[in-house]
């Protein structure tokens, strides 16, 4: 009887949080929903870039904050998914984006899945090393088979070109890119909530909370039967998707995809992002990712020396913060409101 | 025939260089356990320093009155200085972090090398930086019909002597018993009354001073450019990993097998040169996950 009434005040407990939770979730999109009437086109382009980055670093938080796997190769997937869209957009002469996404996706989780099925016969720096070979792999061949990919010079990838809603949008015409910016960004924020979504369920489903227990002590999650190095594939493929989604819906708005979207420091950026908003919470990554983004697009544009500036952050964020904004955010309310 | 052997010569050249880096990346991942991805900024920062000291003697001596030799003393200053740009970063930034997770050592050293990088081209600038008196000076050796700088061969011997006094150093002196006890347990060390907080000052400013006298032999042939460490980091990664993480008979070997497949890639198959190499390495780690000289 009592455990029956423990139960349900649990649930009652759980199911109150998770309504808070969908509360504010539903807040926050609501105002980015309207953001792009109030603020002008420059930003809501930042805001893309910011959004498709968050869904990159979501992916990449499955391996380092759920399954304490740190990958310092995953600018292969982010390219993977940039170079399939820009070869089908100028070899198949494909138009809609949807197919850019669907033909994207099989390629970075083809690409993630071999990948992956190497790394994760290793854990730790090894891990890292392995996946950052891998990685530099593609890059040379995307910096040195120039007839297929244009070498440095890259392969351009036109917006104008593209329909978005299989045809329903399309961009041609004056004044295409005003309309463009406008359009994709709520294209981007649809998929980056849908991603979102996606991304929280997995992680509160049993086969997240399996990944949590082989990153807390892989021997015992082995000893009550999980199978470590699958679900290790599993949850190193999904990431790689969801990284690689995010290089689709980078390539148009960038309008052009180079090598060094697959260069190792890019990887490193991505890490960047998921330490700076704090990888041992949910939307860390996500704060992290557009709090770079706006971190490095004020310091490009004050400094030529933008680099030696977001290093800076990084060390003292390693040093003073390890738990990133969300989780220094989170600590510094818990003791105001205690 | 003649191409050949100047092939082979370069390919000794090169190991000597790599050898260099990563013999210092091994030593230092030995050691501490810590892979340092700001150490091929290191080596670059060395070139830069060792060019700007050589490039300045030139300039403001009276016209051949320091010689070759005395130029060719003033190289290694660049290496002493990554020494005391090592023994400065260790106590500050990695000594807070040997208790943290080694993801968290992975970070710190890549906003080093974000901040190394800028501070080359901060102190530097954009445009390359040679040492090239150095290696006119020398003049060249003919071999067959074609001329071969002699420069390239002080620079094999270089990197001979520095693996002969490495090993000798490690394995024959006091210093080094106490190095590799330090690697093999660090707690065990402490609890014998070695101070292990300054043997690990002294072998990150060591593996420094390989990376910096790598950069400082390699400018007299090529010149410093901006990003020349981001490269050299990835394939004295390959090295090691071929080699085995904190063997210096690995870094050897490793430096040998890829100076190698790279000159013969450039030769044979130049689209997927860099490419081999790096499958190379990740054949190795699955097959022999420590490298083919390493210990688990």
């Amino acid at each position: 009887m009592t455990a029956t009434t423990t139960t349900t005040t649990a649930a009652d407990a759980g199911m109150a949080s998770f309504l808070r939770l969908l509360v504010v979730a539903m807040a926050i999109l609501f105002g980015l929903a309207l953001l792009p009437a109030v603020v002008d086109p420059y930003q809501t382009v930042l805001i893309t870039y910011g959004l498709i980055m968050a869904i990159a670093a979501l992916g990449f938080n499955l391996l380092l904050g759920y399954t304490g796997l740190l990958s310092f190769g995953h600018s292969a997937y982010f390219g993977t998914g940039a170079y399939t869209v820009a070869f089908i957009v100028r070899d198949l002469g494909a138009q809609s984006m949807e197919l850019c996404i669907i033909g994207g996706l099989a390629g970075t989780v083809l690409v993630s899945a071999l990948f992956g099925f190497v790394c994760v016969r290793h854990t730790r720096i090894f891990f890292g090393i392995l996946t950052l070979a891998l990685s530099q792999v593609l890059w040379s061949l995307a910096f040195k088979f120039f007839w297929v990919t244009g070498g440095t010079d890259g392969i351009r990838v036109a917006y104008a070109k593209l329909t978005l809603l299989g045809g329903l949008v399309d961009f041609a015409g004056p004044g295409s890119f005003q309309r463009f910016i406008f359009a994709y960004y709520y294209y981007v924020l649809g998929l980056f909530t849908l991603a979102t979504v996606i991304m929280w369920v997995i992680v509160h489903s049993p086969f997240g909370m399996a990944l949590q227990a082989i990153r807390d002590n892989e021997t015992r999650a082995s000893f009550v039967g999980i199978s470590v190095r699958r679900y290790r594939w599993i949850a190193f493929v999904i990431s790689g998707a969801f990284t690689g989604l995010a290089g689709i819906l980078w390539v148009p708005l960038n309008g052009l995809t180079t090598p060094d979207v697959l260069y190792w420091p890019f990887s490193g950026e991505i890490v960047f992002m998921s330490v700076l908003g704090g990888f041992r919470t949910f939307v860390g990554p996500i704060v992290g990712a557009v709090a770079f983004n706006y971190l490095k697009t004020a310091a490009v544009a004050s400094t030529e020396y933008w680099q030696l500036l977001l290093g800076v952050v990084l060390v003292t964020l390693v040093l003073v913060l390890p738990s990133g904004i969300v989780g220094t955010a989170a600590r510094l309310v818990s003791r105001f409101t205690r | 025939m003649t191409i050949f052997i100047i092939q082979i010569l370069n390919s000794l050249f090169y190991a000597a260089v790599l050898f260099l880096i990563a013999a210092g990346l091994s030593l230092i991942y030995g050691v501490m356990r810590i892979v340092n991805l700001a150490h091929g900024s290191l080596y670059a920062l060395g070139a830069y320093v060792s060019a700007w000291v050589v490039g300045g003697a030139v300039g403001h001596a009276a016209s051949g009155a320091l010689g070759l030799a005395g130029l060719l003393l003033l190289l290694p200053i660049g290496a002493v200085a990554i020494a005391a740009v090592g023994a400065a970063i260790e106590p500050t930034l990695l000594r807070p972090l040997y208790r943290r997770p080694e993801e968290y050592h992975l970070l710190i050293t890549f906003g080093l090398l974000m901040i190394l990088e800028d501070a080359m081209k901060f102190l530097f600038g954009g445009t390359p930086l040679s040492a090239g008196s150095i290696m006119d000076g020398m003049g060249s050796l003919p071999i067959g019909r074609l001329l071969y700088p002699t420069y390239n061969l002080v620079v094999v011997a270089i990197g001979l002597i520095a693996a002969l006094g490495l090993w000798w150093f490690i394995y024959r002196t006091k210093f080094g018993i106490i190095l590799r006890a330090t690697s093999q347990d660090r707690r065990m060390a402490a609890a014998l009354g070695l101070n292990v907080g300054r043997v690990y000052v002294q072998a990150f400013a060591i593996g420094c001073f390989m990376a910096g006298l790598g950069g400082a032999v390699v400018v007299p042939a090529q010149a410093a450019v901006l990003g020349m460490g981001i490269d050299a980091l990835v394939l004295a990664f390959v090295v090691v990993v071929i080699g085995g993480l904190g063997s210096l008979e690995g870094a050897l070997v490793g430096a040998l097998i890829v100076s190698f497949v790279r000159t013969a890639g450039i030769q044979f198959f130049p689209e997927i040169e860099l490419a081999v190499l790096y499958l190379i390495a990740t054949a190795v780690l699955l097959i022999r996950p420590t490298g083919l000289f390493g210990r688990a």
